[in-house]
């Protein structure tokens, strides 16, 4: 059986509607890992311990384990409890918290690394320490490690694939219901490939042109 | 009648076992502008940094128009405590300590506005006044990596100034700076003298502490060796510290 891409074009909806969805996910889990992870970072490094030790655990938890499997606990698991999301909040979730985790090891050093005399400029001018946490290191901190933290957001995307597994129709799983239609994995696969190749480059493009825009202010 | 404005009285501190001052006594008057000089690791930064609490001290008072710096609070008490007396203790640093991520107006205003809740018709007039002060006004929405390290100090001496004072400590203000940018700042630092705003430098630059200070302090390990009108102490020293101190000084820098 030869390739025939003629099957893909009836599909383009499915599709444009599947590359919509992974675009959803991947910007509101994206945006949930960034700020998640400014909290996350700032928890670790200076909340009481009574905080910090759960944090850290919640840490190993989300970075030692297959993201697959949180996006079951999140999804199955939590409505053993009575918490009922649905598919796609739960991905978003899943997915956020995960990335947030990766995010905040990354900022938590880049936080380390200001200069002292920073800390010192503010709080001499009579800035309080949450105040200059707030103001002046964290700004800092995230400026310098927005390229690291853009390809932890290339990740994301990438691993957007998995909530198919709890059923939301994003492009992987879009391809996969044509595909059960028509027998052509190929094609579809290749075309979702395609797909992939360009959202990348949209969000490569975007990352370059933050970096741009915060380059003088570094 | 003298009021003595800045008081420190028998100021001790220690980073371990390393007793960097010594039951230092100073006075400053309101108005007055005193030098503090001495060699590399004699304690000098310490000393500023003593002053609002960035490094306390071990033992010892540090006043201001009145009110003890160094207080013994509990924790939460003394950080609102210290947050309040720093708001007076402007400080510049010797790498200027700029904000890299707010421009100049931003770096300027923001202690303005969050600690005093100013307007932001307030806060522009505050900056335009501050940047036109030290001469930088066209540099108002540029970033700091942009200015020319001369630039930046004027701004940090604005930005401490926005915060209106009652004293200022300059700790080496101009020692990371190119020559040919020292001036620069040596003339606002003339130009707030001018103004009688009290001051305490920390520097290496003789000439300029003889044409600017009321008095200059000479330390060495911790002590203040020695103390007097710049005319005295440049001049006609007393101590054999104080003499050798500057003697090399001199060699080394070439008059
Ligand atoms: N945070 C610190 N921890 C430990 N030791 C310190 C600390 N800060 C300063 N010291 C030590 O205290 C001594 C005095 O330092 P200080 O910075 O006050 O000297 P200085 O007179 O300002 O010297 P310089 O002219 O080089 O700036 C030095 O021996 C220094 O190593
Ligand atoms: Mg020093």
């Amino acid at each position: 059986m030869g390739l025939d891409f003629s099957v893909v074009p009836s599909y383009f909806g499915v599709l444009l509607q599947g590359m919509g969805l992974t675009i959803a996910i991947t910007i509101c889990a994206g945006i949930l890992s960034f700020f998640g992870g400014i909290v996350f970072a700032v928890a670790a490094l200076y909340a009481p311990m009574i905080i910090r030790l759960p944090m850290r655990a919640f840490a190993f938890l989300f970075m030692g384990t297959p993201l697959l499997l949180q996006l079951f606990l999140i999804y199955f698991g939590l409505i053993q409890v009575g918490i009922d999301l649905p598919a796609f909040v739960a991905g978003v979730i899943g997915l956020g918290l995960h990335f947030a985790v990766y995010n905040s090891e990354l900022i938590q050093a880049s936080i380390l690394a200001v200069d002292k005399g920073q800390y010192e400029g503010a709080r001499t001018l009579g800035l309080s320490r949450g105040q200059t946490v707030r103001r002046i290191i964290i700004p800092q901190a995230v400026r310098a490690v927005i390229p690291p933290m853009g390809n932890n957001m290339i990740a994301l995307l990438k691993d957007s694939a998995l909530v198919s597994v709890i059923g939301v129709m994003e492009l992987t799983l879009a391809a996969q219901q044509a595909i059960s239609r028509t027998y052509r994995p190929f094609e579809f696969y290749l075309a979702v490939a395609f797909c992939y190749y360009f959202i990348n480059l949209a969000l490569e493009a975007g990352l370059r042109h933050v970096e741009r825009r915060i380059a003088a202010s570094r | 009648m003298t009021t003595s404005f800045v008081k420190i009285k028998n100021a001790a501190k220690s980073f371990g076992n390393l007793q960097v001052l010594k039951d230092i006594n100073l006075t400053v008057d309101r108005g007055q502008i005193v030098a503090i000089i001495g060699p590399s690791g004699s304690g000098k930064s310490t000393l500023l940094r003593a002053i609002n609490e960035l490094d306390p001290l071990t033992s010892g008072e540090v006043w201001l128009e009145g009110v003890q710096i160094n207080r013994h609070l509990p924790p939460r008490q003394y950080e609102a405590h210290v947050n309040q007396v720093r708001q007076d203790i402007g400080m510049v640093f010797q790498h200027f300590n700029l904000f890299p991520h707010l421009t100049v107006r931003g770096n300027i205003t923001l202690a303005p506005r969050m600690l005093k809740g100013l307007t932001e018709a307030q806060a522009n007039a505050l900056v335009e006044e501050q940047l036109t002060k030290v001469g930088l006004l066209e540099k108002i929405d540029e970033y700091p990596s942009r200015l020319s390290g001369g630039q930046k100090q004027r701004v940090a001496i604005a930005r401490a100034l926005a915060m209106k004072p009652k004293v200022m400590l300059f700790d080496e203000a101009t020692s990371a700076l190119d020559p040919e940018l020292v001036e620069e700042v040596n003339m606002v630092m003339k130009q707030l003298a001018d103004e009688h705003m009290t001051m305490i430098i920390v520097t290496h630059e003789m000439d300029f502490a003889a044409s600017v200070c009321d008095r200059v302090l000479f330390m060495d390990q911790g002590v203040v060796v020695e103390e007097g009108p710049p005319s005295v102490i440049f001049q006609n020293p007393v101590e054999e510290r104080t003499r050798n101190f500057l003697r090399k000084h001199l060699a080394r820098n070439g008059g």
